[in-house]
């Protein structure tokens, strides 16, 4: 177990360690920052002063390593657009994203189980082929479309929901839903295949043949044991959560980190893009670290490895 | 010549290549979609009406159906809708094909070499593979694109380093079942080299699961290079590509709302097929993969 945990641990420092020096050798091959920094009016002896203040003049490898330890203390540096330093921008935006991801995840796991164990139960039924194809649907449609026409729909025909930016409860409702769709997917095709795996186990039978209510051999003995699988799956979400925030925060206009990291991309604005990317570097490492750790515990063969 | 081997063939030849088919129990549907979906891309200038990038102001802004020669309607700027989506066929193969092609040649060289040798190549490339398999793709490529800038070759680039580790985890998986059987313990004994036995015996028997996952990974590049699309990230503006065009319809979505339906449904239909298309596959070939 701990031998199985410190080889997860080791794997998540060196994927950030690859993802530092991607960004670090991202902001260096496009162009001096020095010369960036300096503007126009800069002299020569003033271009040489500012590459010794901020080390440039120093060899690469010691240069990334300066990097490295300003990263770690939270110092991203200054951005050239705004003025402000990177870290607070990160700060600032970081929250909308956490809580729309949180919220999503929420969704997908209270959405997403029922419906699994309504398709099972009624195997072959309408409610069968319905979350069939609410599940097929939802992995194949770009959620970036989906979420168009959703607001076309919500926002503009209908006039039901807000269909940008941050505010009460009913501005979460369009673009969770968007960004849940895809894990949910995952979610009932899981829950589906295992509860019908379940409920053909012996113990679920003689539950039946004793007499029990059919709500409680489904509720009480099939789910716990076939949500498992779900629950571990459910980590794997996390990083369909974080691919498709970039998109859906674009389309609805959410103040988060997704929009952030686009908008430094297209404006060239390194210390933004380096903050954002490590940041999602981070929270995808520790989070996935977390669910290895909750899925040994859950199945103990996977320990002893 | 033809006359030949059509009295050679006869009848029979027909009859039992039709029952054949039949008994692969194809999805034709999705089969169906795929064809049109290959035509379009490798005929596009021939099954496109008009010229995907051809501007006429004066025709902008028609609905669907408003005018024949306009089947789909167009764009503000006048261009055939219908074109563009032919088009945009040929763009979503043709990075798909080479993305997932590259994707799939090196994953399977790593998965093989892994397999076969096991050791500190194994256990690297392995832990590598593992990493990359749940990073989040986006993430990738926009670090991606910021070294390289925005183009054709940062899309599948990013692709690439996904899907590469898909393969090589289940390639390897299959080596080592496969590397202990009689068959290449016998090619060892006689003293046939590693290279050959690797691609002689075993990779050979590992072109189901290379069917299998290229077939499942299908709709899944499809959809990421539509999203890096939608994001700017890949070709121009203005280029007839999926994404690009429902990226293009969401500023005026009220007012021309069949520039973003279109491109999506057609993203969601192809997607939808490869993705029946490679659960058949599954099936198949090899239904202990179900769970896949």
């Amino acid at each position: 177990m701990q031998r199985y945990i410190l080889v997860r641990l080791l794997q998540g420092v060196v994927t950030l360690l690859v993802l530092s020096m991607a960004v670090f050798i991202s902001s260096h091959l496009t162009g001096d920052p020095a010369l960036f920094l300096l503007g126009a009016e800069g002299t020569q002896e003033d271009y040489e002063q500012l590459k010794k203040n901020i080390g440039l003049d120093k060899p690469i490898p010691v240069q990334y390593l300066v990097f490295l330890g300003n990263v770690v203390q939270g110092d991203f540096g200054t951005s050239p657009i705004t003025g402000q330093s990177a870290r607070d921008t990160l700060m600032e935006r970081l929250p909308a994203t956490l809580e729309l991801a949180g919220v999503a995840f929420l969704l997908t796991l209270i959405v997403g189980i029922p419906l699994g164990v309504l398709s099972a139960v009624k195997r072959d039924t309408i409610f069968d082929h319905i979350g069939k194809f609410f599940a097929v649907l939802g992995i194949a449609a770009p959620s970036f479309w989906v979420a168009i026409m959703l607001i076309l729909l919500f926002g503009a025909i209908l006039g039901w929901l807000p269909t940008f930016g941050r505010g009460g409860i009913s501005h979460y409702i369009l673009p969770a839903f968007v960004l849940s769709w895809g894990g949910m997917a995952g979610i009932v095709r899981l829950v589906r295949s295992s509860m019908l795996d379940v409920l053909d186990t012996e113990y679920v039978k003689f539950a039946r043949v004793k007499g029990l209510p059919e709500r409680m051999v489904v509720y009480k003995h099939a789910l716990k044991n076939a949500v498992i699988p779900a629950l571990t799956f459910s980590g794997l979400t996390l990083a369909g959560l974080l691919n498709g925030s970039v998109a859906i925060e674009v389309v609805f206009a959410w103040p988060g980190i997704g929009r952030l990291l686009l908008q430094g991309i297209t404006q060239r604005d390194f210390p933004i893009i380096q903050a954002t990317v490590l940041a999602a570097g981070l929270f995808y490492v520790v989070v996935s670290l977390l669910v290895d750790i909750l899925y040994a515990y859950v199945n103990p063969r996977i320990r002893y490895e | 010549m033809a006359t030949a081997i059509n009295a050679e063939l006869g009848p029979g030849w027909w009859r039992i290549a039709y029952r054949r088919t039949m008994n692969l129990k194809l999805p034709w549907i999705p089969v169906f979609i795929m064809l049109i979906l290959l035509v379009c891309a490798g005929f596009s200038p021939l099954v496109a009406p008009h010229d995907p990038t051809e501007i006429n102001i004066l025709n902008g802004k028609l609905a669907p159906g408003e005018n024949l020669s306009y089947p789909l309607g167009t764009d503000i700027l006048g261009r055939d809708m219908l074109s563009r989506l032919i088009y945009g066929a040929r763009t979503t193969v043709f990075i798909s094909l080479v993305a997932l092609g590259t994707g799939a040649v090196v994953g399977t060289a790593v998965g093989l070499v892994a397999g076969f040798r096991e050791g500190w190549f194994d256990a690297i490339t392995m832990r590598t593979a593992d990493a990359a398999l749940g990073f989040p793709t986006i993430l990738v490529a926009m670090v991606i694109v910021v070294i390289m800038g925005a183009g054709i070759e940062s899309i599948i680039l990013a692709v690439v380093l996904t899907v590469w580790a898909r393969f090589a985890r289940m390639i390897r998986g299959d080596v080592l079942s496969i590397k202990d059987m009689d068959f290449v313990v016998a090619a060892k004994i006689a003293g046939v080299s590693m290279p050959i036995i690797i691609w002689r015996h075993i990779f050979p028997n590992t072109v189901n699961t290379l069917m299998i996952i290229t077939s499942l990974q299908v709709g899944q590049v499809v959809l990421l290079e539509a999203s890096l699309s939608f994001l700017g990230l890949g070709l121009p503006v203005g280029d007839p590509a999926w994404g690009i065009m429902v990226s293009e319809g969401k500023a005026v979505i009220l007012e021309v709302w069949w520039l973003s339906l279109f491109p999506g449904i057609a993203i969601t239909v192809v997607v939808l097929a490869f993705n029946y298309f490679g659960d058949w596959m599954r099936d198949a070939l090899d239904p202990k993969l179900r769970r896949l």
